[in-house]
């Protein structure tokens, strides 16, 4: 039996040095600290006024500042005077918002959406909807237990789909020495992976290195993922917060089903309408027809109601409200534009000052051509740590950054702070 | 490349072809039938929500005070919680069920998880339970006989078999203390019992605090485990401390525990999922140990629990007048579902004098009632009198009110009389 639980242990990387059988929690390790939080604590206790954390995750105004979107407002104050209840949803959430979602990401002429074959259920933002897709896939998917992910990905997708119960195996994605897409890699990671396996794909603004395979680097991968039959699992965390279009970010998602793939789509308006902490978000599968989509949805019920029951409604109804008015949708299209598009001067910002202004050695060109929230900067962890130590500026050890936390308040003394430590005289 | 691929196929069907259709919850299936019967004195007494006298969600009062607040305060944004949750939030919500002066708080003991109510907690402790518990044998846990319908999925979702041990008795319509207490003793030292706080669902039957004692006693005496659920606090007896007694008598006689505490019910707070698990260790440094565990199982499934239901709880809790008004707002709950109990056994025993014993009626206590009805009655209830209760006899309280609770009465005479056939068109 305690072989068993040991097993368990390494299975989900805890090592079983510390069993001591005894006591009721005698075999409780030490979990491991989460380096994001790490670095937020850092800074927190940091005291130079020129501090800037760039590990934060989460969108920054031109002040620093976390962002309410208007149409947010706008629609919690109209969901608070309709008077909702606070009756529970049903187990697949907010039909409407549900509705809602689907349309968003797939299109309106999307051929399995049209025909009311779109299984799709509410979820605990992005992470619950990938988790509810581990747990659907690892169950319900005859030809595989193995998921490709990027190397590197979102640090929590791992634990996440191994806890689902499926073996997590990589494909190459990051080229470290150009800082883009190793896309012979990728290919070829593909190329050999077995046939049939599941294939995370970052839809677009890969996180965490803002580098996205170029249409038609998709439309080869599109061929590829048919030619090997794999599964295409795409995770959706920035669909309008990419590119500030709502479509163009969708396209990589919409030529799969458009060129027949069967998919599975995590989406989250977390960054996208700044929803955060109110945990909002669908998982949907792709099926072949309704009497399919209900089986897959009367599963989807299965995994969830041990899990949680039922969504919490509150985001929901605030992303459901937006997406099911027409200005409310137009000013929200506008509110995302507006947060990628400064996004993106801050790239530009950046990329002027140590190209031009400051003549860093090095070349920077991958800050501008990267997208969405986060940048691969290349530097390599002495750097991030001298950075952190000697010029106040945090990030994660890889050298990614979030562009949300610059602006045009800090954004010369970080592109400064670079400088100096690439020249060594920080 | 060339474009001989960028022509679509038609869509590939064996993808999911072996999926099998789940059957929908009993419970579901009984309020979608309630709904769509078009027969104008109907009632839904399988509800697991409160409902007003007019047979409406309420809101409770406090709650829109306190919805209104947030939605005035500026300063508010949505940005992501501790993964652990909101900690004004996880505090209070601690004290609130272990007591403001609980050695597990004041010791620091006590680790605290904002959940997705009470089933994110429950299944939260689970997966804790089932990566970490020292289990003697293979991973099982006791569940009351019966117990509410999601306990079994959410053990076994995580890989811990369910156990029945005795708890109602049909006979009296009561505790089967004897069997509780035998299967207690039977069960193998270390080995996990869940155990209801107050409140009982589906029966309403809670132990007296005399039998809580005797519970602790072999409890402690085989070093079993505690795994409370509390999904009722205030709404069983309209005493907050009251309600909590049996999880803070356990906690100072030392008893290994975890309890699971929803708000969703007592603030009727349902769909804006808020919860918390708490557990209980035996020194800070386990608890620091626990803390961190939870943490990683939290950000591998949810990430970071929802922020709204969890703000408004804290500025309930936290606020000491709203805090006294939410009190009041759950005497006003838990004061009519008392009135539903009274006036039922009122009508049956005096109105209708309806055979057979019906003080279980104003015994059993909290939202459900176990009426005592068989499979077959019940059945004629929802048939017959179109009165949508569960098969094994359970009512929701709550869903009787002043409009319907004579009917349901003459319909409960009825079919224990045998005669349901008269009821048919005539009504």
């Amino acid at each position: 039996m305690l072989a068993a639980i040991a097993r368990r242990r390494v299975a989900t990387g805890i090592t079983a040095k510390t069993l001591r059988s005894v006591s009721t929690w005698g075999a409780v390790p030490q979990g491991p600290p989460d380096p994001i939080l790490g670095i937020t604590e850092a800074f927190k206790a940091d005291k130079d006024p020129r501090k800037i954390n760039l590990g934060v995750g989460a969108y920054r105004d031109e002040h620093g500042k976390p962002y309410v979107l208007q149409t947010v407002k706008k629609a919690e104050e109209a969901v608070a005077s309709q008077g909702v209840d606070k009756e529970y949803l049903p187990i697949t959430g907010l039909a409407e918002f549900t509705a809602r979602a689907a349309l968003l990401a797939y299109g309106a002429e999307s051929e399995p959406l049209t025909k009311g074959a779109v299984a799709i259920t509410q979820s605990i933002s992005g992470t619950g909807a990938l988790r509810i897709g581990g747990e659907f896939l690892a169950r319900h998917y005859p030809h595989s237990k193995v998921i490709y992910v990027p190397t590197p990905t979102w640090g929590n997708h791992i634990p996440l789909f191994r806890d689902s119960g499926l073996e997590v195996r990589h494909y190459r994605y990051f080229d470290k020495q150009n800082v883009a897409l190793d896309f012979e890699g990728l290919k070829s990671d593909l190329l050999s992976a077995p046939e049939g396996a599941i294939v995370l794909l970052h839809a677009c603004a890969h996180n965490p290195t803002g580098i996205d395979p170029t249409p038609e680097q998709w439309e080869a991968l599109s061929h590829i993922v048919k030619e090997k039959k794999l599964f295409p699992f795409f995770d959706m965390a920035y669909q309008g917060f990419a590119s500030g279009d709502i479509a163009r970010d969708a396209f990589a998602l919409r030529h799969f089903v458009a060129q027949g793939h069967q998919v599975a789509l995590a989406q989250s308006f977390a960054k996208n309408m700044g929803l955060y902490g109110e945990r909002t978000g669908a998982f949907s599968v792709t099926t072949a027809d309704p009497e399919e989509k209900a089986r897959v949805d009367s599963q989807l019920k299965i995994i969830i109601r041990p899990m949680y029951s039922n969504p919490p409604s509150h985001g929901a109804r605030i992303a459901s409200a937006i997406l099911g008015d027409q200005a409310l949708y137009t000013q929200w299209e506008s509110e995302v534009k507006g947060m990628a598009d400064r996004i993106i001067s801050m790239r530009e910002k950046i990329y002027n000052i140590l190209t031009h202004d400051l003549k860093t050695p090095g070349e920077w060109g991958h800050i501008k051509t990267q997208i969405g929230m986060f940048s691969y900067t290349g530097l390599n962890p002495e750097q991030t740590q001298a950075l952190a130590q000697k010029a106040h500026v945090y990030m994660t050890k890889d050298g990614r950054i979030s562009m949300a936390g610059l602006n045009a308040g800090n954004v010369e003394y970080f592109a400064a702070s670079v400088d100096a430590v690439v020249r060594g005289t920080l | 490349m060339s474009p001989a691929y960028l022509t679509p196929v038609p869509l590939p069907t064996e993808l999911w072809q072996q999926v099998p259709l789940e059957p929908p919850d009993n419970i579901f299936e009984l309020t979608a039938a309630y709904k769509v019967d078009p027969f104008a004195k109907k009632v839904n007494l399988g509800v697991g929500a409160y409902r007003d006298d007019d047979n409406k969600p309420w809101v409770l009062p406090v709650v829109r005070k306190a919805t209104a607040r947030l939605l005035n305060d500026d300063t508010l944004d949505h940005e992501y919680l501790p993964i652990l949750g909101l900690p004004e939030y996880t505090t209070a919500a601690a004290k609130l069920i272990l007591g403001s002066e609980s050695p597990a708080i004041s010791e620091g003991r006590a680790v605290s998880v904002q959940t997705i109510s009470g089933t994110g907690a429950n299944h939260l402790g689970a997966l804790f339970l089932s990566r970490f518990y020292g289990f003697n044998g293979p991973a099982k846990v006791y569940l009351s006989n019966p117990t509410w319908v999601n306990h079994h999925a959410i053990f076994r979702n995580v890989g811990i078999e369910p156990v029945d041990y005795a708890y109602y008795d049909p006979k009296t319509i009561g505790l089967d203390f004897t069997g509780f207490l035998d299967a207690l003793r039977k069960a193998p030292d270390r080995s996990v019992f869940l155990l209801h706080a107050c409140a009982h669902n589906p029966t309403g039957v809670d132990p007296t605090p005399k039998q809580w004692d005797a519970i602790g006693d072999v409890i402690l005496e085989k070093k079993l485990f505690a795994f409370f659920d509390c999904a009722y606090q205030g709404f069983a007896s309209g005493d907050m401390d009251l309600d909590a007694w049996a999880v803070r008598r356990f906690v100072d006689r030392g008893v290994p525990l975890l309890v699971c505490q929803s708000f969703a019910k007592n603030a009727g707070l349902y769909g804006e999922r808020v919860g918390a698990l708490h557990v209980v260790l035996s020194d800070k440094k386990t608890a620091d140990w626990a803390r961190s565990q939870l943490s990683v199982l939290q950000r591998s499934e949810i990430g970071n629990p929802p922020s709204h239901g969890a703000r408004l709880v804290s500025l309930i809790l936290n606020d000491p007048e709203l805090f006294t008004e939410w009190k009041r707002d759950i005497e006003t709950m838990a004061g009519r579902i008392i009135d539903m109990r009274k006036e039922l056994y009122q009508l049956l025993t005096e109105v209708y004098k309806t055979p057979g014993k019906w003080d279980h009626i104003l015994n059993q206590i909290g939202m459900f009632s176990f009426t005592g009805l068989n499979g077959e009655q019940c059945r004629a209830m929802v048939e017959w009198a179109h009165i949508y209760m569960a098969g094994n006899g359970r009512i929701s309280m709550a869903g009787l009110n002043s409009h319907s609770v004579e009917y349901v009465a003459e319909s409960l005479d009825k079919v224990v009389r045998g005669r349901q056939s008269v009821m048919t068109s005539d009504v």
